[in-house]
Formats: structure tokens, sequence, C-alpha cells
């Protein structure tokens, strides 16, 4: 028998994992995803991994429970569970694994809650699967767990379907899910990136004392290396399925050895210092109230802000708070039903198809979702070409000399007129959306949460690339975002949305300087920060006001 | 007080789940209101005269016209098919013109028959298609999965008098298990009726089951994709509670509808098999009466079958609207 006090909960060592793909046209093959990683979880400690998008981290923390995803195979190394090495089990002993010793919470709770099934059926599933509690205990423990983690009417919660129920609520009814059949590993795959930062202070904190109380072990996967710094004992950094560093958090946090790890830890300082109003506003809005037809509501609630040329306008607000909606009012996608929008002192119409060429042209757009943008059957120089020709008439040489102006521009260089979308990273499908807006020589560029999909270090990238950009062309930017420290990073106004209405609107150093109104602290205090022990200050803050409540 | 009773009368009714099953038999009576028109349309566009049907080609022009008189041919159209909608509305399906029965009594037994056939053939195919579906997902891409998907391939490609007929030759020239044609007749116990149904019960089965397995198959497999399936494996639940407590749930509402389309089948596209096995169903009195030109039968067939078609496709909406939690449970 192994003594369980020095055992460690997970051991892993040397793992080397493959996929197999299928390039069109060539044969199939072998892929390495992760090669030589090795690190161990003692009970009751949490590893935090981390690393951009492809780095391999969540397949990692699958192969705890001895599972890929797709065909991703596990081909080298070992990988022991409570000194037990599961690569050699049965498929039945790996069932008896998943659940029971390693459980696992997911990114997004909402696709992985059964929809028509009952919260408490699904909570105490696996539990029951493996007998480790009959079904009253296992409600009890449930009901408990809820309680813990702080979710709403504990008793009766569990009785309700998943779509009954918030996203931050749905995350931890998972967590309560794969605490309750008393695992001795939990793997948390990124569980709270799909959420706003003030549901995210939450969900993170009953995480953390929900590992603190059950002393359970916990792999912790995320990208945002303030978040992990909060919750993990120690970190390790991957890139393209390697390590890049391991070592405690106060080590990385505070003296990173690894040129990556610095990037990764000096991220989004301040970009740019912001400019004095000049004076001529370039848009004007006015009043603006606007709604959709399905929803009785109003969308937007008088909306005032004005916007110079070759300044940034950040709009900042949660899901939810009208943002987009914003964005859509002033494209003409939603003519507002009252107040007014007016552009170069000129007053715009309110319907997109009342608009002459020269207005549209003014007024361009770049999305979130860069790869959904752009037609995917369409070369980069066509999808550049197409507004030049659009609104320039230029074709032929003229065309071709333009797009490759602007392909510097956006400094990606030749060779890339004839790719298609596909073959582009995440980030560079940003950029050739920003040269398609910037072909239309725009006054205004409307940013619509361009840099919330990217890798931290590549919407780094793309934040420098705008200011670079606006610097050259003199275009103002409204944009739009959730994250605060991308506003902090280019804005030179802030306007803070919540419910449709600006809670909060002035130049950056002023919004962003004390005293706040209740909205503003909560959402400022919500956004982790990169050093240690930032959780368990809030939390103090928020007994304290609760006590002097 | 009597804003709370307001209120709550108010939210009993906008339920989702009661608006949009009253909204699906809204439509379905309108539907059927607009096949009844179609019908008699149709018919009235049919070549050549009832009267003169009726009476062969040696009439004189006389009796001809007197028939017409007396069957009311002579009424226009709008008028003989508002007296027709209304006679239906209070039960009464007309008079055949050639045996001068009344059609609601000779249609009731028929139908009766054709409903017997299509009940049991549906007590046999539908869990049999969606056991078959659920072991094809079970072994997906291995030999049960690809034996199953060849077996009811080959079985709904043949025609089914082809069916019929190699049934026939093996089972009862053959083997001579049961009796080639079934016949039915009053007085027979429940024992021999099934006996008489054996062979079109096996060929209506063999004739649904692949589209039903295949949509169940389907409909699974693309549950099979979602993450809360992934959540279930990492439960450690065995592949068959996965398939049975976390996907079929989801895939109700797909199996339902072809379900249905296959019962529907099951009344209305029987045609075939009936001639082929003499079996005295709706299909084979419909069959007799088009060649005699007996319009009045002929409409009154063609509304019980839409009637049917309508309704079956009325049960599937209901199941399907009933097995989303999310119109079930609204927030």
């Amino acid at each position: 028998m192994l003594d369980q006090t020095t055992t460690p909960v997970l051991s892993v060592k040397n793992l080397k994992i493959q996929a197999t793909s299928y390039p069109p046209g060539e044969k199939p093959k072998d892929i390495t995803i992760v090669e030589d990683v090795s690190f161990t979880v003692q009970r009751g400690k949490v590893l935090g991994l981390i690393g951009e998008s492809g780095a391999g981290k969540s397949t990692i923390g699958l192969t705890s429970m001895a599972f890929g995803r797709g065909g991703v195979r596990i081909t080298g190394g070992e990988i022991l569970v409570n000194g037990r090495d599961i690569l050699k089990d049965s498929q039945s002993q790996l069932r008896s694994l998943r659940g029971q010793d390693v459980t696992y919470v997911s990114q997004s709770a909402a696709a992985s809650f059964n929809p028509s099934k009952r919260l408490m059926d699904q909570v105490i599933e696996a539990t029951l699967r493996h007998g480790i509690l009959s079904k009253n205990e296992a409600k009890t423990r449930a009901i408990e767990l809820f309680r813990k983690l702080g979710l709403p009417s504990p008793e009766t919660i569990g009785d309700r379907y998943p779509h009954q129920v918030s996203g931050g609520q749905l995350q931890r009814v998972m967590t309560a899910m794969a605490l309750c059949p008393k695992p001795s590993l939990v793997v948390f795959d990124e569980p709270t990136t799909a959420l706003d930062v003030t549901t995210q202070i939450d969900v993170l904190k009953a995480i953390k004392e929900a590992i603190r109380e059950t002393g359970v072990a916990a792999l912790y996967i995320t990208h945002d290396l303030a978040v992990v710094a909060q919750v993990s004992d120690d970190i390790m950094v991957l890139r393209h399925g390697k390590m890049v560093e391991y070592g405690a958090t106060s080590q990385i946090i505070t003296a990173p050895a690894q040129a990556y790890t610095q990037d990764l830890v000096n991220i989004r300082s301040e970009l740019h210092s912001e400019k004095q109003e000049n004076g001529t506003p370039i848009l004007k809005i006015e009043n603006v109230t606007a709604r959709y037809k399905s929803v009785p509501i109003n969308v937007l609630k008088d909306i005032s802000v004005t916007l110079e040329a070759g300044h940034t306008l950040a709009v900042v607000g949660e899901s939810g708070s009208g943002k987009s909606t914003l964005a859509r009012a002033i494209t003409g996608l939603l003519p507002p039903i009252a107040g007014q929008i007016s552009f170069n002192d000129q007053p715009l119409p309110p319907a997109m198809q009342d608009r002459s060429k020269d207005e549209l042209r003014d007024l361009q757009m770049i999305f979130q979702m860069a790869d959904v943008a752009m037609n995917p059957r369409q070369t980069v120089g066509q999808i550049i070409g197409r507004p030049l020709t659009f609104y320039f008439g230029l074709r032929g040489s003229a065309r071709k000399a333009r797009i490759r102006e602007l392909l510097d521009q956006i400094e990606m260089g030749r060779g890339f007129e004839d790719r298609y979308p596909a073959e582009l990273s995440g980030g560079q499908k940003q950029r050739v959306c920003i040269a398609r807006a910037l072909a239309a020589k725009p006054k205004l560029i409307i940013c619509d949460e361009v840099t919330s999909a990217l890798d931290p270090l590549v919407a780094d990238g793309i934040l420098r690339l705008l200011l670079d950009l606006q610097a050259q062309e003199n275009v103002a930017y409204l944009f739009i975002t959730h994250d605060l420290a991308t506003v902090r990073a280019i804005a030179d106004k802030i306007a803070v949305m919540h419910k449709g209405k600006i809670v909060r609107y002035g130049p950056k150093s002023q919004v962003l300087t004390p005293p706040f109104d209740d909205y503003t602290d909560l959402l400022l205090s919500s956004v982790p920060e990169m050093r240690l022990g930032w959780l368990e200050e809030v939390i103090a803050n928020a007994k304290m006001q609760a006590a002097g409540n | 007080m009597q804003g709370g009773h307001m209120s709550h009368a108010e939210s009993v009714f906008m339920h989702p789940v009661v608006l949009l099953i009253s909204q699906r038999l809204t439509i379905g009576m309108l539907l059927l209101f607009a096949v009844s028109i179609l019908i008699f349309v149709g018919t009235e566009m049919l070549p050549g005269d009832v009267a003169q049907a009726i009476l062969g080609q040696a009439a004189t022009p006389q009796a001809v016209a007197n028939l017409r008189l007396e069957m009311g041919l002579n009424e226009p159209a709008l008028s003989r098919y508002l007296s027709w909608l209304w006679g239906i509305l209070h039960g009464d399906l007309g008079t055949s013109l050639t045996t001068q029965k009344d059609i609601a009594t000779a249609i009731s037994g028929r139908l009766y028959n054709t409903l017997f056939l299509a009940f049991w053939a549906a007590i046999i195919a539908v869990p049999l298609a969606i056991g078959l579906g659920l072991i094809a997902v079970r072994y997906c891409d291995r030999w049960p999965d690809k034996l199953i998907s060849g077996v009811t391939l080959a079985t709904i490609s043949l025609p089914e008098f082809v069916i019929g007929y190699i049934l026939t030759y093996l089972l009862t020239v053959k083997l001579q298990l049961f009796s080639p044609v079934s016949l039915m007749f009053d007085g027979m116990s429940l024992a021999q009726k099934l006996n008489t149904i054996a062979l079109p019960v096996m060929v209506l089965v063999m004739v649904v089951l692949a589209h039903m397995m295949r949509m169940t198959r389907a409909a699974i497999l693309n549950v099979m994709e979602s993450a809360y399936i992934e959540t279930a494996v990492l439960k450690g639940m065995s592949p068959l509670a996965v398939i049975t407590k976390h996907a079929v749930p989801n895939a109700i509402a797909p199996v339902v509808n072809v379900v249905m389309l296959n019962l529907a089948y099951l009344v209305v596209g029987v045609v075939v098999v009936e001639v082929v096995f003499v079996y005295p169903g709706m299909g084979q009195y419909l069959v007799d009466h088009v060649s005699k030109r007996d319009v009045p039968v002929v409409q009154a067939c063609g509304l019980v079958f839409a009637a049917v078609y309508i309704g079956v496709n009325i049960i599937a909406d209901v199941i399907s609207i009933l097995a989303n939690p999310k119109l079930r449970h609204p927030k």
C-alpha cells in the first residue's frame, strides 16, 4: 500500500500527446500536440496551467482522466493518479476513475449541462453511478455544496433546468457537480473565461473557498495569468505544447525567469496616454434611445457622447449593457426611436439605407469574430480589394498596389494576397479585417470587442497596431469592450454603460480616478490584478462591507 | 385581489406550451378545410360525366339528363361544395353512387381494418427501429451498425409488392405458415386475425423500418457531439447509459417527426400492400371506387386520409413541443 500522505494525487512524467491531421490533398500525418511535459500535484494543492490557445493546456488537463478529444492520443509518458498508472487501465477501470477520483469543470457550463434534465439529477449522477453515497445523502451533500458556493435558494435550485439559471450560477453548479463525488482531483478548464468580470469574481471566490474547505487538489487551466495567480500554489507556463516555465506562483509572478513568461506578466500596461480634446467632434450622439422590435424595453436610454477626430472613445460594459446596440444605432442597422447622431457636424440619416455612399464609407466596422466576418472562399487580396473597387473604383494594378500598401500597414507584408482566411492565425485574420476597414479611408472605425477572442499577447499586438494606424491616418475609434485592461491601454475617453445607460463618462484619467459611482467601482475592483493576495483582499472588503451594512 | 386573479388566468393562458398547441390545432383545422376544397375541386376537374359513367355508353341523353337532375349535378359547384361540407360537419359523408350505401358506415369498417393493420405494424416497427437505431449508435461505424444499415436499406429499396411476393413465396408456398390472402370477416378471434395479417404486417414493418431507424441514428449521433455528452462520459457513465440517459431525451423531436410520418404512411400509403394481400382496408376501398368513378366515395376517402395525416403530424408537433424543456419550463 502506498503512503497516502506522500503519494501525489497526480504525477505526470514526460507526457507526449499526438493527433492525426488530414491536410487536404496530402497523406494523413501525425502531429505532436504536447511533448515532454512533467508535473506533480500534491493533495490539497492547486496547479495552474497557463498558455495561449493551442498551447495544449486543455489537452493536458483531460489526460488526467485519460481522455482525448477528437482523435487525440496519449502516445508517451506516464500518468499516475494516486500512484496508479491510468494509461494501463482497462475501459471499465477508466470509467471508475472518471467522475470518482477525477472530475471536470468545463469552460462553458451552459453547453455542458444536459438541457433536458434537472440540475440536481446531473449534479448527483456521478456520485450515484459510483455508489459513493445514497441518493438522499448525495442530495444533502449537493445542497450543502450549493450553499457553500453561494448559490441562491440552495434547497430548490437543483429542481431547475439549466436554461432557468444564469451563466455564473451554472458555472457554480458545475463546480458543485465536480465536488459532489468527493474526488481527489478536480480539473477546472477555463471556468470563468466566458463570464463577465463582476460574475467572474463571485465564481472565483466560490471555487477558491470550495477548494480550501474540501481539501481537494486541482488543475486550474486558463489563459489569464492574473486569474490563475489568485487560486494556484504552483504555475506551469505552456507554449506550443511544451513547458516554458514551472514554479511556485510567487516566483512566476514576481520573478519570471523566461522571456515569454515576462511578456505574459507585463502585458497590457498603458500603451497610450490620453489626448486633449481638440474641440472638433467627428461623432456626436445626442439623447439616443433605441429598442428592438421584439422586446418592448429600451435597450439604449438617452445616450449622449461625443468623439473627436483621431481620438478613441472606449465604451465599456458587461454583456447586456447595450454597448453593441449602440454600435448598431450608429451604423444605422437599428434606427433609434429618439435622439440624433451627427457625423462631421452633419446629422446622419437614422437608417442605413438612407445614407449616402460617402457617409457609409466614412464609418467602418471591425468585429469580434474575424473568421466569420470574412468570406472563407475569398483570398485576402479579394477581401481587402473589395472596398477599394466599391468606394474608389480601383482596378487592376492600381488596386494591387493599394492592397500591398495596406498589407504593409497592417505589418503582414507580401505573399498574403493569395492566401485564404483559413490559412491565417487568429491575429492575422483580425489584421486583415482592420486592413479592409482601413481600405475605405474612414474617419471613424467602430471596433466591437476586436481583441476579446484573441490571446493576450496577440491582442496586445493588435492594440499597438490600431494605435499606430490612428497616428498615421488620424482615424477615430469607437472601441466597444468588456475588458477594462484594454480600455486602460488605448482610450482617450471612456463611457461606462450599465443596463442601457451611460453611468460614467469623461476623459480616461477622470473616469478611472476616484471617487467612483457604485457600478464603476464594482467593475474596476472586479478586474483581477496580477499580484498575490488580490482575491483575498476583495473577499475581505466584501465581507467588511456586508458587516457594515 | 382581482388583479391577482387576472394575472393568474393570463399566465395560464399564455403558457407557451398551451399557446403553441392551440396554434397547431387551429392550423390543423384550417389545413383540413383547405384540403376539403382541394379534394372537391380536384374531383370536379376529373374528365367525364358521373351520370354518363353510371348509366354506360348506351344510355339515352334523356336518361342521363334525368340522373344529373336527380343527383343535383346541375347545381353550381359552390352550392354543391357547401352542402357536401355541411354534411361532413354533421357526420354525413354522403351516399355511394354505385352501391347506394351510406359511405360513413362503409368506411368505418374499412378504416377499422386499416387501423388494425397499421397498429400492429407500428407496434412492431417503432420499437424495433428505435432499438436498432440505438444499437447502431452504440456500435457506430463498426460491424453491427453497418449490418443494420445495410439490411434496412435493402428492405426500403425493394418495392413493397416485391417484398410482399417474396414473403408470400417463402412463408406460404414453401413453409405454409400463413395464408397468402388476408381476408377478414366478422367473428374471427384475435389470434386468427393476427395470423391473417401477419404477412402484410411484415411487409409494412420492412418498408418503414429503415427510415425511422436511420433518423434515430442520425438524430442521436448529432446529439452525441454535444458538450454535455462529454460531461457524461467524464462522469464515468457507461456508453449505453450515455446514449439512453443523455442523448435520447434530446433527440426525441426529430425522431418523433419521422415516426409520425411513417405512421401516417401506414394508414394512408398502404394501398399497394392491401391490394397484394387482398386486405379489406381503406386502400382497397378507394381503388375500387376510383375505377367506378364513384366521386363521393373518393372524396370521403381523400378527406379521411387527409385528416389522419394532419392529425398524426399535429401529434408529432405536440410531442416535440412537450419534449422541449425550454417550452415546458419557461424562465
